[in-house]
């Protein structure tokens, strides 16, 4: 079982916290002048998501979490799984519902996503920034109309939601920044 | 390696500054007639503090060929009361203090410190000047005080009675209070005091106004004379901003009580499992022989001149921090 001492914490870490991989977002030593030191850690659940704070004696052992972050093509879903493949050592991966996150709504076939994998499983798979998605429904909006404001709904290819300028068409490639939803341009086909 | 790398990691603003505050100190305590001093940074005992551990070095050559350990001092507290029971009266040192194992926000194992001693000073007096010397160097000559009792302050925060606590009860209010991590921690009952002290307490102390706290509990007591009430010591701290700024103490003089806190506390790092210190047998003859009844304090440099230009890491401060030097 590897372990780190609370000396080696830094942010990234990966520790295991009451049966869960986290890392480590901040590492704060407080130590009273004459007295007990610790570290005071703000850690993610990268299971949950969920950050918390906790606090460690400074000198502790805490058991490491064999988690690794790797860039992973998306192949295919089979409507359980999600299938990833390493394309260096050609290993396949499947990730859950619960693994693929929101990413469920922004990746398509050949995306390469990064993939964070603990003891050799998906756990948490982040979309790329910005994907390339066809716009399968919206409805039909004024030809020449760029007044900004307002906008429409569009359903995209993989099922996603997002609001598009009046001009835009179904059947038409747009850019989406995954990170917060929004569309950022049309995209012509090259 | 970076270029960049040979950079301090202070600005040139706050280099000048901290030779402000140095020139200031010295100017103030020149006036008061407090005598400045200098003592071995590099010596063959070391405080004994369960909490602090020294940094070592060693020494071969003339006098010693076999080679000499040393301990960087952890504060020049022992070779200063040699000075004061030899007779000079009031005495202040500017110097660099070293402590194992601590790097931070707030901390580098080598840093400045400002001590000083005043025959005849009780503790009053003492936060009195101290509070002058806070004011000079964060630059702020308006600037109030208030006092605080530790337990006082442990009652009004967090409803403890810290006499009537075990560490059991001290731990459960820590888990009360969402400390998380702290179900599983192992710690004596000074140690969920600290524990108590640091996250639920400190950061509050000292906005907008130096904090003093007083009397610490007797297991606290470090070099402090007891109070009369037995249970409590005759220490004190500084807090401004939630960050802890100085320590003092009305000093212990009773050279058998001095040497009996020595063999508890090499008694204490064995049960932690960190080695005992030696016995500085030339602090209790300078005791046996007597030191004058005084007031003495550590004041952090480094940590008021953060305060002074707002900056939240040590680093900005120092030349060279130890991941630059």
């Amino acid at each position: 079982m590897a372990t780190y001492s609370t000396n080696e914490f830094r942010g990234g870490l990966k520790l295991l916290l009451d049966g869960d991989p986290c890392t480590i977002i901040e590492n704060e030593f407080v130590k009273p002048g004459k007295g007990q030191a610790f570290n005071r850690v703000k850690i993610r659940n990268l299971k949950t998501g969920r950050v918390l704070e906790k606090t460690f004696r400074s000198g502790e052992s805490v058991e490491a979490a064999d988690v690794i972050d790797r860039d992973l093509q998306y192949l295919y879903g089979d409507g359980e799984f999600w299938h990833f493949m390493d394309n260096d050592s050609f290993e396949q991966y499947q990730a859950d519902e619960t693994a693929m996150g929101d990413a469920v709504k922004w990746v398509k076939e050949q995306d390469n996503c990064m993939v964070v994998l603990w003891n050799g499983a998906p756990i948490a798979v982040e979309a790329p920034n910005f994907v390339t998605l066809e716009i399968t429904e919206t409805d039909p909006g004024l030809k020449g109309d760029t007044s900004g404001g307002g906008g429409k709904p569009a359903t995209l290819e993989t099922g996603a939601v997002v609001r598009v300028p009046l001009f835009i068409q179904s059947g038409e490639k747009i850019k989406v920044d995954t990170r917060t939803g929004a569309y950022v341009s049309r995209v012509k086909d090259g | 390696m970076p270029v960049e790398d040979w950079r301090p990691g202070a600005s040139l603003h706050a280099l000048r500054a901290r030779a402000i505050t140095l020139a200031d100190v010295r100017r103030y305590f020149a006036d008061a007639g407090v005598m400045e001093v200098e003592t071995p940074l590099a010596c063959s005992t070391a405080g004994t503090d369960p909490g602090l551990q020294p940094l070592r070095a060693s020494y071969a050559g003339p006098v010693f060929p076999n080679g000499r350990a040393l301990y960087l001092q952890t504060s020049p507290e022992f070779g200063m009361k040699r000075l004061l029971a030899a007779g000079t009266g009031a005495i202040y040192q500017i110097c660099k203090a070293f402590r194992n194992a601590e790097a931070g926000r707030l901390h580098n194992p080598e840093f400045s410190m400002l001590e000083w001693y005043r025959p005849g000073f009780d503790l009053a007096e003492m936060m009195q000047e101290v509070g002058t010397i806070a004011r000079l160097a964060l630059d702020l000559p308006e600037l109030e005080a208030v006092y605080e009792s530790y337990a006082g302050l442990f009652q009004s925060v967090l409803g403890i009675d810290i006499f009537d606590s075990s560490a059991e009860e001290l731990q459960a209010q820590a888990v009360r209070h969402l400390v998380l991590g702290a179900e599983g921690m192992d710690l004596d009952r000074d140690g969920w005091l600290d524990l108590l002290m640091s996250h639920l307490i400190q950061p509050q102390l000292g906005q907008d106004r130096l904090c003093f706290v007083t009397d610490y509990p007797a297991s606290q007591a470090a070099l402090a004379r007891l109070n009369p009430d037995g249970r409590t010591a005759a220490r004190f701290e500084l807090f401004f901003s939630g960050v802890e700024l100085a320590n003092g103490y009305h000093e212990l003089v009773e050279p058998d009580e001095q040497a009996q806190r020595f063999e508890a506390d090499n008694c204490q790092r064995r049960g932690r499992g960190l080695p005992p210190i030696k016995v500085d047998r030339l602090l209790l003859g300078a005791m046996q022989h007597g030191l004058p009844d005084c007031s003495g304090v550590a004041v952090g440099l480094d940590r008021l001149l953060m305060l002074r230009l707002g900056e939240s890491d040590i680093d900005r401060v120092l030349s060279f921090s130890l991941q630059r030097c």
